[in-house]
């Protein structure tokens, strides 16, 4: 049975269920709204379902690719699936995220709605389909077009400067992949094969590789976004819709370090151990640069994607740092922060469903009206400063601890983090949890519902159990990890 | 039962009572809330003096309860576990007993609180997170605890979250613990970096060989061992409020009191002096991080001492007092006398909870008045609190008889240490001698600030009038604050509870408007503690610092061979130094603020250049604020405005698509409107020209 195709098409049922509902029933819109949603969610739990079944199925033992697919197309070309230790915990978290962004949706769009649904589902094949394939150009498709979709919710069902953010989100990708995208035909020109395993293992000269590094770090850079092209980040969340900006921080950003992990550390290991200075310079004025920007922010949504480009500056600092704590650091890093910060996403939700605004300075004193809500926010905002006993610490500490072997002055730097995101994410409670509640409209508002509390307690879940029993993740990647590092050392030390 | 058996349940009750009343506060009622929390407190208390009695009359061994793996990446292995030695069970009974206490005692404290069950849940969660912090058996356990307790710290002293000035202090204590964690986790990177683990027990053995061994670290070279627990230590520093990072104590007054007695006098802040003591095994090998602990404890049991002479808040004066005890504790450890530092620990845990509940008892009775400038002539009307503060401010300042070997519990330790840094001195120590004149001059300090506290309050004549305390009970806000605080410098707090309370409340006595005695609830624990204060150092200083102490410790302290200090011989005078300067605080005391009544507050009003120095507290927070927080938010406004708007976007994406709409002048809208079509229409195209190419390559 071709479990990754399946799990990677299998939203795509849900689109064409959507569509037929729409052609049968064209004459009143609002009555298959409802339908329409309900199908979105069955799908993405289906396909989560289908995720979890093939996380059981996995061997950890194993180091190489499993479930793998492959069936030849024209030319070198085939289409090639399978995951490894790496990739299949990402397929995972893509699947388990999607059921939530669409219950958050439920009842905060109005527009489109269809439209909208389908515009998600889609995202999640092309994105699953980043985390599975196994060939270059299949790889690229999924994830240039992972794009289109993500564009199309920010610029469609976006707030008021929603065409300035969708154009800046588009730009800065693009420029990046354009240059992935040159480095990609080289490479298959040189080699003979588009195969990422064989890839993995064919030995690029030491100047090809350099050229090469640097189209995809081009690429990959953008993607998570490193210091200094971050700047789409922050518009495109504050423009993005809620789940859009869930999706985004939960996935989206993890392909850029996914991409690190894939390509630039085992295809061009020498190149990577050249730039690694660079790399770790530019993660650790992403930590300190962001972090004190985010401290300034007055909007809600800007200082957490703020935020999060401080955390993945930790990520490609673990990933640079080419040793187990660093990798497994960065791996853990990313699956955090995909539910933290999804989460916190969610918790801005909740508070701009009420009131549709982001202003900081409107909130204050809501925990007298919304205790159940100001506890949700604590345990995520505790998670993103990285608070032992959340799965937020564990990566923070690992990537810090991989760093500190290669680079005492960049461990240093980087853990400056811990302290600034204290000061930010306390600041941000304090002023829109805490205090008396002075504004009168807040008066009314009311505390979490059952939709929402449903949401966010398999998020409450995940980060406390992520941060108590870290293992369920390490035991999975571990091999792949040990082989990814050994590889990697090999390449450089010798 | 098995040992195993019993730390198991005095750890985990305290977690099930902190999410049953946290979870199930609202549905279950504050009575159900309060029992449950408390119940399994004093359960864990019961049961940790069972498993101590055990160890230090029994034949129990140390052992290590696993209980599940945490991380384990590589040679990166960390274990949830429950260690147990001699160390861990001093702290066992000081955490349970101590909190099991205010537990009771904040039925009475908070019995008009509206938010009961949220409070008793996080003092339990506190307990919780101090007991897995005393019984990690490694680095990433001890940092779980670490972090948790000052989670609860945070929570608990920003509990009346509708005050600004206990928000500011919640963040700062944060803030300030965190970057003593910045240090702590460095140390504890380079532990693995040095020795491929950090498990405690496979961590020690590899020490002595590495004596002498160096490491370049950011840009220097350094002893690795020194360096480590120099790193270690910065922790431990910023979580027992030391010397550059005291400042967040005084200001977690904000917090009710019982966690004042609580987190911020008997337990958590003692942590950073129960981990060198655990980490002697290294310390003993790090001649100038010892050097560095002795200093900074030293000169922050000065510069409290010093600071708390001058204040007017009673629980600021309290506070201050515990930072300079701290300060004491850590000297002692730096001088190699861990035993001494931790029966210091232990001692003080009793009196200074002692002191800090009955300040409470103070409050309580005087409409929370925190001024004492506003108190005098109490004793009659708080009998049983008068008793118990002298009892713990005898305690405190150390009195006993040097030659029958008899005094109350301060008396034991604190001359301990103080002996141990003279005999650290004659050893060689560097610091040995400073350690040893500074801790004879806070003694005398600490009499006169302790005195003070308990002449000014109960002594002398009264202060404050039935209508002043008539006009507290009806206007306990903010406005009110303000009112009192222009008067003098004003740092004064008062309590505020979360509500206007209800007229039901004056039911237990407040219709009188003259100070009350508190509840049984408040003054059980009162004299349970009084107990610990009086007898505690006589019941245990054979155990703790005697002659064979290591048949008490079993292994948990190690002492350097050559530095083993206690036993020794002192000159005379050595003896009766801490004992003349303490009574010298204590006449001093007396006679500023009961034969010559008034006199303190004279020269008070002299503002002398040494008075304004101390009051403002060496001028800590005004440099911090001048300089940090200006900093973090001068440079947060320059990268966002100047660096990411102006630089990045302007240079980059505003620059390109102001170009892109200049050139296309007539195409402007299409290019912003439809922006998405445009840029689906380019990606089909990027698409095919990939496979045109491919195509054409494999043709």
């Amino acid at each position: 049975m071709p479990l990754l195709s399946l799990i990677t098409y299998a939203p795509l049922v849900g689109v064409l269920g959507i569509l037929a509902l729409r052609l049968s029933s064209r004459a009143d819109e609002s009555k298959t709204v409802e339908a329409s949603k309900w199908i979105a969610f069955v799908t993405t739990l289906a396909t989560l379902a289908l995720s979890v079944l093939l996380v059981a199925q996995f061997d950890p033992a194993n180091p190489g690719f499993q479930f793998v697919e492959e069936a030849p197309w024209f030319g070198v070309l085939a289409y090639r699936m399978g995951v490894d230790g790496i990739s299949v915990l990402f397929v995972l978290l893509t699947a388990f995220l999607m059921p939530i962004c669409i219950a958050a949706s439920w009842k905060s769009i109005e527009k489109r709605v269809h439209e909208y649904l389908i515009a998600f589902l889609i995202l999640e094949t092309l994105v699953i389909g980043v985390f599975c394939a196994l060939d270059l150009v299949l790889f690229y498709i999924f994830f240039e077009f992972g794009l289109v979709p993500m564009f199309l919710i920010i610029g469609i069902w976006g707030g008021a400067r929603r065409v300035y953010a969708a154009f800046k989100f588009f730009l800065y990708t693009l420029l990046g992949s354009v240059l992935m995208l040159a480095a990609m035909l080289w490479m298959i020109g040189m080699s003979g094969t588009s195969s990422i395993p064989e890839l993995m293992t064919y030995e690029f000269a030491a100047e090809a590789q350099t050229w090469l590094w640097l189209a995809f770090f081009a690429s990959f850079a953008v993607k998570m976004p490193m210091w200094p092209v971050h700047t789409w980040l922050p518009d495109a969340h504050v423009e993005a819709p809620t789940a859009g900006s869930v999706f985004l921080a939960g996935i989206l950003l993890k392909m850029g370090g996914y991409g690190f992990m894939r390509f630039s550390l085992p295809m061009f290991p020498n190149a990577s151990d050249l730039f690694t200075p660079l790399v770790f310079a530019m993660s650790v004025i992403a930590v300190i640069y962001t972090s004190l920007v985010a401290f300034r922010q007055t909007d809600v949504k800007k200082l957490i994607a703020y935020s999060s480009v401080a955390h993945m500056g930790l990520v490609t600092m673990g990933i640079f740092a080419g040793n187990e704590a660093g990798e497994q650091g960065a791996i853990y890093q990313m699956l955090s922060h995909g539910v933290i910060s999804g989460a916190l996403f969610l918790c801005v939700g909740v508070i701009y469903d009420r009131m549709h605004t982001r202003e900081i300075a409107f909130y204050g004193g809501l925990v007298t009206r919304m205790p159940w809500y100001a506890a949700v926010f604590l345990l995520f905002s505790m998670g993103n400063v990285g608070l032992p006993g959340t799965s937020g610490f564990v990566g923070e500490i690992l990537s810090m601890t991989g760093a500190y072997q290669v680079s005492t002055w960049t461990a240093i730097l980087a853990a400056t983090g811990v302290i600034l995101s204290a000061v930010y994410m306390l600041t941000l409670y304090r002023r829109v949890v805490f205090g008396t509640m002075t504004n009168p409209k807040l008066a009314t508002i009311n505390d979490l519902e059952w939709r929402e509390v449903a949401i966010f307690a398999p998020l409450i879940v995940a980060t406390l159990y992520m941060g108590v029993q870290p293992n369920i993740v390490f035991d999975l990647t571990n091999a792949s990890v040990d082989q990814l590092v050994r590889a990697y050392q090999a390449a450089i030390g010798g | 039962m098995d040992p195993k058996v019993l730390v198991t349940i005095i750890l985990f009750g305290p977690l099930i009572g902190a999410i049953t009343a946290g979870l199930f506060g609202r549905r279950i009622g504050d009575k159900a809330s309060m029992g449950v929390t408390t119940g399994f407190l004093f359960l864990s208390a019961i049961l940790s003096w069972v498993v101590f009695s055990q160890w230090t009359w029994g034949h129990l061994e140390p052992f290590t309860v696993t209980y599940a793996p945490f991380i384990h990446v590589g040679d990166f292995i960390s274990n949830w576990a429950f260690r147990l030695d001699g160390l861990s069970a001093v702290m066992l009974v000081v955490v349970t007993t101590v909190s099991s206490l205010v537990h009771l005692y904040s039925w009475g404290y908070m019995a008009d609180d509206p938010s009961k069950p949220r409070f008793f849940a996080y003092l339990s969660l506190f307990t919780f997170a101090m007991l897995s912090l005393i019984s990690a058996a490694d680095f990433m356990q001890l940092f779980f605890g670490w972090e948790g307790v000052g989670l609860a710290s945070y929570l608990l002293i920003g509990f009346w979250h509708h005050k600004d000035t206990a928000n500011a202090a919640s963040i700062k204590a944060f803030v300030v613990n965190r970057v003593g964690d910045f240090g702590f986790a460095l140390g504890i990177m380079t532990c693995f970096w040095a020795f491929g683990t950090i498990e405690f027990a496979k961590l020690f053995p590899l020490i002595e060989a590495s004596v002498g061994k160096g490491w370049d670290f950011a840009g220097g070279y350094f002893s690795l061992i020194d360096l480590a627990c120099a790193l270690l230590f910065v922790g431990a520093m910023g979580k027992s409020a030391q010397f550059f990072l005291h400042t967040w104590l005084p200001d977690a007054m904000e917090g009710p009191t019982p966690v004042s007695a609580l987190i911020h006098a008997a337990t958590m802040v003692t942590a950073g002096v129960y981990m060198v003591c655990l980490l002697s095994p290294m310390f003993e090998y790090a001649p100038v991080a010892k050097t560095i602990v002795t200093v900074i404890g030293a000169v922050t049991a000065l510069f409290a001492a010093t600071v708390g002479l001058t204040q007017n808040d009673i629980k600021r004066v309290i506070a201050y007092s515990t930072c300079s005890q701290l300060g004491y504790m850590f000297f002692a450890a730096g001088v190699g006398a861990y035993q001494a530092a931790m029966f210091h620990l232990f001692t003080h845990a009793f009196f200074k909870a002692l002191l800090f509940l009955g300040a409470g008892s103070v409050i309580h009775g005087m409409a929370h008045e925190q001024d004492m400038r506003r108190y005098g002539a109490l004793q009659k009307y708080l009998p049983i609190t008068y008793a118990v503060m002298t009892i713990g401010t005898i305690a405190i300042t150390g009195l006993g008889i040097p030659f029958l070997d008899w005094g109350f519990a301060g008396f034991y330790s604190k001359d301990a240490i103080i002996h141990a840094a003279y005999s650290a001195g004659g050893a060689g120590h560097p610091v040995g001698y400073f350690a040893f004149f500074i801790g004879v001059l806070v003694a005398g300090l600490t009499a006169f600030y302790s005195w003070r506290v308990a002449f000014f309050t109960f002594n002398g004549h009264a202060r404050w009038t039935p209508e002043d305390l008539e006009q507290h009970w009806h206007n306990r806000d903010h406005a009110h604050d303000a009112v009192h605080d222009d008067h003098a410098h004003g740092h004064a707090q008062h309590e505020t509870h979360d509500e206007p309370l209800p007229e039901a409340h004056h039911g237990h006595g407040h219709g009188d408007h003259l100070p009350h005695e508190s509840p049984w609830t408040m003054r059980i624990p009162l004299l349970v503690l009084s107990v610990g204060a009086i007898a505690a150092g006589f019941a245990f200083h054979h155990q703790f610092i005697g002659e064979h102490n290591g048949e008490f410790w079993k292994g948990a302290i190690f002492n350097a061979p050559a530095e083993h200090a206690a036993g020794h011989h002192y000159p005379l005078w050595v003896v009766l130094a801490p004992i003349v300067a303490s009574v010298g605080g204590l006449l001093i005391a007396a006679y500023m603020y009961i034969w010559r009544e008034g006199l303190g507050a004279k020269l008070a009003a002299n503002n002398g250049l040494l008075y304004v120095f101390f009051y403002n507290k060496w001028f800590f927070d005004e440099l911090y604020q001048a300089t940090f927080v200006r900093a973090a938010k001068f440079l947060g406004d320059l990268f966002w405005k100047g660096g990411d708007q102006k630089l990045i976007d302007g240079l980059g994406p505003d620059g390109v698509s102001a170009l892109s709409v200049q050139v296309g002048k007539g195409a402007g809208r299409l290019q912003s409107g439809y922006v998405y079509h445009y840029a689906f229409v380019m990606l089909l195209g990027v698409a095919g020209l990939l496979t045109f190419a491919l195509w054409a390559w494999a043709a």
